[in-house]
Formats: C-alpha cells, structure tokens, sequence
C-alpha cells in the first residue's frame, strides 16, 4: 500500500498540531555511544507521562525496526512487553550508526448513529470493508507514529537516517550521537521528503518528575524544516513533533496525522 | 615512582638541527576509594578548535578480562572520544598502552617522532583526559605554542582523577 497522502498535505499546507497526545512516547536505548567490536544494548519503550519513567501503556516491540548501519532493517526478534514498558535487546555487530523505531499506523472512522457521535478503529481493510470511505457522513483518520532513537558503535554514521521521502521524517544535521551539553544542536523535519516549515517542536530533558518546571523548550522549524537548540545539560532529552491536516485516500478525502518523537543523549563536555 | 617511556620510532630521525623535544608529565593520583580501578587515559593535542593532529598516548585495558574487553570503555574518555577515539582503528601501535596505576609518569617525545613531524608552527591545544570505572572523569586542556626553538614550560594540577600535569618543549 503505498499512502499519498502526505504528499497532498504538504501542497494543500497543514496546521501544526498543538501536541495531540497528552501522554509522551518515548524509547530509551541503556547505551547510545558505545566503542568496541560487539555489543548489546537494552531498549524500553513506553508512553507515559514522566521522561523516562514508564507509568502509563507499554510501546510494543513487535512494531519495532533497527536500520542498520549498512542501510539494512530487521525486526526485533525477542522481545518482551510489560504493562507499562516493553523492553529488546539490540546486538550491535557493525561499526555505526543505528536507528531503532517504533513505527505505527492506526486508522479511525468517526460517524454518527443513533444522533451519536461514534468511532471505530480497525485496519485500513476493515474500514473499507464496513464502507466508511464511500459513506459521505463518515471521516476516516489515518494517524501515523514514529518512536525513534539513535545509537553509535565506533565511527558514526548516517545511512541509516530515514530518507523514504514519505509522510514526516526527522533528518539530522547534528549527527544524533554528536550532541553536547553547550553546544547548539540542529536538525530538521521533511514532509513528503520537502522541508516541513512552521513545525512546532518541543523538546523536553528527561528527570521532569524532579523538576516544578519541566523546563519545556520549543522550537519552531525554519524555510528549511530546520530547528535548533542548545541542551543546557549532558542528559537524555525528548524531542517531538506532529502534524494533522488533510489528506486523500484512493481519492476518498481523509484526516491525517504524524507524531514524530526522537529520544538524544546530550553528552558533557 | 618515576618511569620513563620511549618511543622507538623517536630515536631513529633524531638529531636534526631543528628537533625540538617534548616531555609531558602526567599524575595519576592514588585515591583512597573502596574499589579502585586503574584510570583510562588519552594524551592528544588539537588545534585550539579541537580538530585533533596528533595522538599521543591512550592507556586503557588492551587485553580482554574478566570484565569484558577492554575496548568496550574506550568511549567513557568521553572528549577524546569524540574528537578522534571513535574514528581510530584501535589498537594503534606506538599510541595504545596498559594501563598504569598511581604515580608520576613522563612521556617523552622528539619533533621528528612521527606523531609530531607534521606539526606546522602554530598555535595547539595539549589534552589529557583520564576516566575511571566506578570513579571520575577529568580532562585537562593546556594551550601551547609549536615552533622553531620554542622553550615552553606549563604545569597544572588537576582536583580528582589527575594530580599534576606539565608540558616541557626545548629546543
């Protein structure tokens, strides 16, 4: 299935969505920096409400694909979920950079019986089934989520950075594992493989349960899709996007969404 | 303790008219702590905006022990790391050696070493960083001019993971 949509978006212009889930998505690698030939890595997935403390729903990890360094993707074999957490471990064999990502799709029909407003979830094929694109009182929604976070071993590396020109993609400019407390990091966001201006981006350091203020920064992406900041502190910190807008279907017009969240380690000095 | 180390490759070239010779001290402090690992430590120098020229020394746990292999913590030297250690292709010779324990050691170095051949007059940075399991980390820059008959002496002291550090250039 290959989804336009996003495509139409970006010509038709979106709004940035204020953040449209309450509760952040997160995964959370024990190491992002590691040197040596072999090594593993831990990696929990959660959505909660503190960073990075799960508390509320497990990610999952069967949605879960690792972009190797040598540009290949392979899904998580073992894995294990929890209540609030799922956790993989990840065995990192070539010299580089991964990405590891939560990648999901959901699909929504909103329509009206009885004088109610009702919703159903179910997979592309059942909301077809059930005829809810040909209905012209039902709206379909398609929201999509990416949950990603970026480790190195040895040298880094960039063939693994997302680059499908499709529906909305976070493309470095500071490498993910060259982020320092101090020093401006910089990255950006493509929608439909162009630059993605006028994103809102918030940006939150991990440890907020610890803080009165969590200290939320935002962040406005430029002409370019381009946004930076400067993390004050070496920590892990929390960056998120998304958008919502129009978008069409088999020539069906749909709601869409995106939800986009990279986990960082901003290393001391 | 005092312990002298020497580069083979130094002596070789050495007597040019123009050779310069640099001698770095290093500390490492004995700290009285309940488990005392031996502390990794990078010797580097760089141009003031830290593009690295020169690897001098890393001293890290070349053999694999009981905990793992040794390179697996290269990454904890976090700068050094950064700027060079991660595009290296460890060991490399003349630069990778066993860790040492407290006491004072000097490293000594000839203009001609290949390490320092290529080093153009100009300003650079010297950097010693050293980072121990289950203990600190600590890095000490100390800026330096490279030339022809140049006569340099710094010192400095570090407060945790480094006791004294000095650098002497002679012509």
């Amino acid at each position: 299935m290959k989804i336009k949509h996003m495509a139409m978006i970006c010509a038709a212009g979106f709004m940035a969505a204020q953040p449209a889930f309450a509760h952040r998505m997160w995964m959370l690698p024990s190491t992002f920096t590691l040197s040596g030939d072999d090594q593993w890595i831990t990696v929990d997935g959660a959505i909660s409400n503190d960073l990075f403390f799960p508390n509320h729903h497990a990610l999952d990890y069967r949605n879960v694909q690792i972009y190797t360094p040598s540009g290949e993707a392979e899904s998580v074999e073992d894995g294990w979920r929890g209540r609030y957490r799922t956790a993989f471990d990840v065995h990192l064999t070539e010299q580089g950079t991964y990405r590891i990502a939560e990648e999901g799709s959901a699909w929504m029909a909103f329509y009206e019986e009885d004088g109610e407003r009702r919703r159903q979830r179910g997979s592309l094929e059942e909301l077809q089934e059930a005829g809810f694109f040909d209905n012209p009182a039902a709206e379909v929604f398609h929201s999509r989520r990416n949950v990603e976070t970026y480790v190195t071993l040895g040298a880094l590396s960039t063939t693994a950075f997302a680059q499908t020109g499709e529906g909305l993609e976070f493309r470095p400019v500071t490498h993910p594992n060259d982020v320092y407390a101090g020093e401006e990091a910089r990255f950006a966001f493509t929608l439909g493989g162009e630059p993605a201006a006028g994103l809102e981006v918030e940006i939150v350091k991990g440890n907020d349960r610890y803080r009165d203020d969590p200290g939320t920064i935002t962040a406005e992406t430029d002409e370019n899709g381009e946004f930076s900041f400067t993390p004050e502190d070496a920590g892990r910190y929390w960056i998120s996007t998304s958008i919502r807008g129009e978008g069409e279907h088999n020539g069906h017009a749909i709601g869409v969404g995106h939800s986009y969240v990279v986990t960082l380690e901003a290393l001391g000095l | 303790m005092r312990a002298t180390l020497s580069f083979t490759a130094l002596s070789l070239l050495a007597g040019a008219a123009s050779a310069q010779s640099v001698d770095l001290g290093i500390e490492l402090p004995r700290l009285n702590v309940a488990e005392y690992h031996k502390p990794y430590v990078a010797v580097w120098i760089s141009e003031p905006d830290h593009s690295v020229v020169a690897n001098l020394a890393v001293w890290y746990q070349l053999d694999d022990g009981p905990e793992g292999h040794g390179e697996d913590w290269l990454k904890d030297i976090r700068q050094w790391w950064r700027r060079t250690g991660r595009n290296l292709e460890m060991p490399v010779d003349g630069v990778s050696s066993p860790t040492r324990g407290p006491g004072e050691y000097t490293l000594s170095f000839s203009s001609d070493d290949d390490r320092l051949r290529n080093l153009e007059a100009g300003s650079y940075v010297l950097h010693i960083e050293a980072a121990r399991e289950v203990g600190g980390r600590e890095m000490i820059s100390i800026p330096f001019e490279w030339g022809e008959d140049v006569e340099a002496n710094f010192s400095e002291s570090g407060s945790e993971e480094l006791g004294g550090v000095s650098l002497s250039i002679r012509p």
